[in-house]
C-alpha cells in the first residue's frame, strides 16, 4: 500500500466519521444521559486523532486532543451535554471538517482563516475544560488515586517503560514505525531511547522492506496507559508493545526480560540504559527470577488488578477494545469499499453485454433452432438479472441526504429565531449514487427557502391558528420509474397576486394572460425572480430556485410546485431512477425503431377502435378520459404511408397522460442509454440512442420533453379558439 | 535515489542521492552494497538524503555492521538534516560513531 493511498483512505474515513458524529450530536440533544451515544462521539475523536498523529498532522492533531478532553470529561460524567455545548461540539466537527478538507486539497500551513477559526474553537472549548459544572455528578477529583500503583517493591524511577519489537511487514503495510515513536513525544517526553539493530540478518538474506526494528524506550509522561498504548493502535497487529508504568514491581520487569526475545542480560542492559532501572533493582530483578508461575491458574485480569499491576480502566479498556475489534470486524465483513470508478466500469460491461446478447437472440431467432432458443432464453434471463443487481449496486439509500438536513434545520432555525421540525419520511427509498450526489445542493436550497419565506413566525403562526412549531416535511417514495422527492412546509404558502405582478413587472408574462394556479406557481422557477420583501442572508436574493430547476433538468428530473395560500407549499422534484440502464419498449414508425422507457408505458391500444368519429385527430376518448395523443411519424417527419392498423401507446410521466401514435409494436427490450453528441442537443423529445441486437441504432424517446411539446401545443390550440 | 562512487587515494567515495525510504530500499540495498565491494576505507557521503525512514535507517545499520564484517572502514559523513533528526531521535549517534556536525539550529 502506498502512503498516499492511505491517506486518502485517512480522509474518506474522517469524513465518514463526521458525519456520523454529527448525525449522534444532533440526537444526543434528546438524550443527553445516553453512554453508547457519548461513547460513539468520543471515539470519533479520538480516532481521528490517533490517525492524524499516525501522518504528522500537527493542526488536526492539536485541535483534536482539546475536543477530544472536553468529551472525555463529558465521558467521565463531569460535563453535562447541553443545547451550548452540542453547539460548540457541531462547529469543533465542522473545523475538524475543514482542516480535513484542507488536508484532502494538498496540506501544508493552514489557511489564517481556519486558524482564526481553530483559536476561536479552542477558547470556547477550553472554557468547557476549566469550569467545574454544578450539576455535574459528584466524582472522584482525581480518578488515578482510586487505586494505588505501586506496591512496596515498586522500583525508584518515575518513567515508564515501554518495549516495542516491530513485526516484519510493518513497513510494507505502509507504516513507518518512527512515526509512531514521533508521536509518542506529543504525549510526553522520551528520556531513552535505545535502537534494536541487531535482528537484522546478514547482509545476503536481508530484505530491505522487511522491518527488523526494536524499540526500548524510557518515557516520561502524565498520560494515562490507555493514552500510550493508543498510540500504537494502528500496530497492534503487527507490533510486540509491551508498556510499563512508572514504579511497576520487580516482578513485571522480570517477565518483561523473560519475555522479550533478547537475552536476559541484553535486555537489562538496556532497561539500565533507559534509565527504567537501577543496578541494584536489576541485580535483585535476576536474583528473583526463580520464584514465580503460581498465578497461573486465575484469570490474568485479576491477577494483574490485584497485584496493583495494572490501573483497573486499562483492564476495561482493554476488553473494550476487544469488543470493538470483534464488532469491527463483523461489520468489515458485511461491507467493501469499492472505487465508483470500477462500478461504472461494471455497468458499462453490463451494457454491452446486453447488446451483445440481444444480437445473440436475434440470430437464435432467425435461426428457429429450438436448443438455441431455449439455451439464449436462459442467457438473457441471466444477463437480465446481472444487470438488476449490478445497477443496484450503485443504489443508496436517500437516507443519509435527509438525514444531513437535521443539522441544517437546526442551524437555520437558531439563527432566523423559529421554532421547526424536521419530520423524514421515505428514507429508505433507494435511487442512483451520483443522483445522490448531484440532490444535494437544490435539496438545501429548498429546504432554506422553505425555512426562511414558507414559515412564518411563531407569532404570525400563532395569529393564524397554527401550532407555534412550525413543521418541514422530507419525503420520497418511487412513481413509475422513478423517485419523487418532496419538500414541503405548513408554512404561509405562495402569494398569487404578488408572483404574478411580478412577472409581469419582470415582462415573463403579459398583463391579462390566462394562467392556472399551478404556471402561477411554477413562474419562481423562472431566472432572477424573487418576491421575499426582504433580503436575508440565507435567501431570497432571487438566484437559486432557477439554479434548483436547472440542476434537476440536468439529471433529466423536473421540478413542481403546489402551494396553498395560509397552508403550506409543496416542492415535488422527481428525477429518473438511474441513468444508464433501462427497460424499454420497442415501437416502429415506418423503418425507424423508437424505445419507450417501459416503466412510463401505461397501455397499448388500437386507434381506430378508441377514436372518436367525430374527433379532431388530436384526442382519443380513452374511457371516457380525454388522451391528447402525438404522432410520431408527423413529429420525426418520417416518410411514407401510416400503416393501416395504428396503435397508440399511451405514456404517463407524473400526473400527464400521453397518446404516442405508432405503426408497430415490437415488444419490450433491455436498453443501454447512450448519450447523443453535442450536435444533437437542442433536438427535443429523444433522450439519446441504443443499438439493437440487428446492429441497428434506435433513439430513445424522451418522454417527459414529448409531454411537454404535446401540452404546450395543446394550449397554442386552446388559446387560439379563445 | 543515485548512488555515486567515486574511488581515489584508496578510499572510496560514495555519495547517496534523493530519498533513503521504503520505496527505494530495494535498489538502495543493491547500490550501496556493490559500491562498497571495491575499497579498504569507505565514505558515505549522506549530505544529500532528503527523505529517510525506518527502511533507511535499516539500510544505514545494515552497510555499517557489513563493512565492520568485511573489515572495511566505513564513514558516514556530512549527514543532512534528516538524518541528523533521525539519528537523534532513534539516539543511534553514538551507536553509528561517526563525527556528526551539529548545526546550531537544532540545539
Amino acid at each position: 500500500m502506498n502512503l498516499d493511498e492511505v491517506v486518502l483512505t485517512f480522509i474518506a474515513e474522517s469524513r465518514e466519521l463526521l458525519q456520523n458524529m454529527e448525525d449522534t450530536l444532533l440526537r444526543i440533544e434528546q438524550s443527553p444521559e445516553d453512554e453508547e451515544m457519548i461513547n460513539a462521539i468520543f471515539r470519533t475523536a479520538h480516532t481521528i486523532k490517533g490517525s492524524a498523529g499516525l501522518f504528522g498532522l500537527d493542526y488536526i492533531v492539536s485541535f483534536t486532543h482539546v475536543a477530544e478532553s472536553v468529551l472525555d470529561r463529558v465521558r467521565s460524567g463531569e460535563l453535562r451535554i447541553d443545547g451550548e455545548l452540542v453547539a460548540v461540539l457541531l462547529s469543533s466537527g465542522d473545523h475538524i471538517g475543514g482542516l480535513i478538507e484542507h488536508l484532502a486539497a494538498g496540506g501544508g500551513e493552514p489557511s489564517a482563516e481556519l486558524q482564526e477559526n481553530d483559536r476561536k474553537l479552542v477558547a470556547a472549548l477550553q472554557a468547557y475544560l476549566h469550569h467545574g459544572v454544578a450539576n455535574a455528578p459528584a466524582v472522584a477529583d482525581e480518578p488515578e488515586q482510586a487505586y494505588t500503583r505501586e506496591g512496596g517493591d515498586g522500583v525508584e524511577t518515575d518513567l515508564w517503560h515501554i518495549s516495542l519489537r516491530f513485526g516484519r511487514d510493518v513497513l510494507r503495510n505502509g507504516m513507518d514505525p518512527l512515526s509512531f515513536i514521533r508521536y509518542l513525544c506529543t504525549l510526553g517526553d522520551i528520556e531513552h531511547i535505545v535502537t534494536l539493530l541487531n535482528n537484522i540478518p546478514p547482509a545476503a538474506e536481508m530484505d530491505p522492506e522487511s522491518c527488523y526494528l526494536g524499540f526500548e524506550i524510557g518515557f516520561r509522561s502524565d498520560a494515562d496507559k490507555a493514552a500510550i498504548e493508543g498510540v500504537f493502535e494502528f500496530v497492534r497487529e503487527d507490533c510486540e508493545i509491551r508498556i510499563l508504568p512508572p514504579h511497576s514491581k520487580i516482578a513485571d520487569y522480570l517477565k518483561l526480560i523473560a519475555e522479550l526475545p533478547e537475552e536476559d542480560l541484553r535486555v537489562g542492559e538496556m532497561l539500565l540504559r533507559c534509565g527504567t532501572l537501577t543496578e541494584s533493582e536489576l541485580d535483585a530483578a535476576l536474583r528473583l527470577q526463580h520464584g514465580k508461575g503460581k498465578d497461573a491458574e486465575r484469570p490474568l485480569g485479576e491477577v494483574l488488578v490485584e497485584a496493583h499491576m495494572v490501573q483497573p480502566p486499562v483492564v476495561e479498556a482493554a476488553l473494550d477494545k476487544q469488543k470493538q475489534v470483534k464488532d469491527h470486524k463483523n461489520s468489515e465483513a458485511s461491507l467493501i469499499r469499492v472505487d465508483a470508478d470500477k462500478l461504472d466500469q461494471l455497468i458499462n460491461l453490463v451494457g454491452e453485454l446486453i447488446i451483445a446478447g440481444a444480437s445473440t437472440n436475434l440470430i437464435a431467432q432467425r435461426s428457429g433452432e429450438a436448443d438455441l432458443l431455449e439455451a439464449t432464453a436462459t442467457l438473457s434471463r441471466l444477463v437480465e438479472e446481472v444487470r438488476d443487481s449490478a445497477l443496484t449496486l450503485r443504489m443508496v439509500q436517500i437516507g443519509a441526504t435527509f438525514n444531513r438536513f437535521q443539522r441544517v434545520v437546526r442551524d437555520v432555525s437558531k439563527e432566523l429565531g423559529k421554532d421547526i421540525d424536521l419530520v423524514i419520511s421515505g428514507a429508505e427509498t433507494e435511487l442512483d449514487k451520483t443522483v445522490v450526489e448531484k440532490i444535494g445542493d437544490p435539496l438545501t436550497h429548498l429546504v432554506r427557502n422553505s425555512m426562511d419565506h414558507g414559515i412564518e413566525p411563531a407569532e404570525l403562526r400563532v395569529a393564524r391558528g397554527k401550532p407555534a412549531k412550525g413543521t418541514l416535511k422530507l419525503n420520497a417514495y418511487h412513481d413509475a420509474g422513478s423517485i419523487v422527492i418532496e419538500v414541503s412546509d405548513d408554512g404561509g404558502g405562495l402569494n398569487k397576486e404578488r408572483i404574478l405582478n411580478k412577472a409581469i413587472e419582470r415582462g415573463l408574462v403579459t398583463d391579462g394572460e390566462n394562467l392556472s394556479d399551478r404556471e402561477i406557481y411554477n413562474l419562481i422557477f423562472e431566472p432572477g425572480f424573487s418576491t421575499a420583501e426582504s433580503v436575508s442572508n440565507l435567501s431570497g436574493r432571487g438566484v437559486g430556485m432557477d439554479v434548483v430547476k436547472r440542476n434537476i433538468t440536468a439529471l433529466r428530473g423536473t421540478v413542481t410546485l403546489d402551494s396553498e395560500e395560509g397552508k403550506g407549499t409543496t416542492v415535488r422534484i422527481r428525477l429518473p431512477l438511474t441513468l444508464a440502464i433501462i427497460d424499454g419498449f420497442l415501437v416502429g414508425v415506418g423503418n425507424a425503431v423508437y424505445v419507450v422507457p417501459l416503466d412510463m408505458v401505461v397501455e397499448c391500444i388500437e386507434r381506430a377502435a378508441w377514436e372518436n368519429a367525430g374527433g379532431d385527430g388530436r384526442y382519443l376518448n380513452l374511457r371516457g378520459e380525454v388522451l391528447p395523443y402525438l404522432r410520431l411519424r408527423e413529429h420525426f417527419e418520417v416518410e411514407g404511408e401510416p400503416a393501416r392498423r395504428e396503435n397508440v401507446v399511451v405514456v404517463r410521466y407524473g400526473e400527464h397522460k400521453v397518446g404516442l401514435v405508432v405503426d408497430r409494436l415490437m415488444g419490450e427490450f433491455q436498453t443501454v442509454i447512450k448519450p447523443l453528441s453535442k450536435v444533437f442537443s437542442h433536438i427535443h423529445g429523444v433522450g439519446g440512442f441504443t443499438i439493437l441486437g440487428s446492429g441497428e441504432v434506435s433513439l430513445i424517446l424522451d418522454v417527459p420533453s414529448l409531454i411537454r411539446q404535446g401540452a404546450d401545443s395543446q394550449e397554442q390550440q386552446m388559446v387560439a379558439q379563445v | 535515489m543515485e548512488v555515486h562512487v567515486e574511488n581515489g587515494d584508496g578510499c572510496c567515495r560514495i555519495g547517496v542521492d534523493g530519498e533513503l525510504t521504503i520505496y527505494t530500499a530495494a535498489q538502495a540495498k543493491e547500490s550501496l552494497l556493490a559500491a562498497m565491494a571495491e575499497a579498504g576505507e569507505i565514505e558515505m557521503n549522506l549530505a544529500h538524503v532528503n527523505e529517510i525512514d525506518a527502511a533507511g535507517l535499516q539500510l544505514l545499520a545494515l552497510v555499517k555492521r557489513e563493512a565492520a564484517d568485511r573489515q572495511q572502514s566505513l564513514q558516514f559523513v556530512m549527514h543532512s538534516q534528516a538524518v541528523l533528526d533521525l539519528l537523534d531521535l532513534c539516539n543511534l549517534a553514538g551507536v553509528f560513531g561517526d563525527p556528526v556536525v551539529l548545526s546550531s539550529a537544532i540545539h
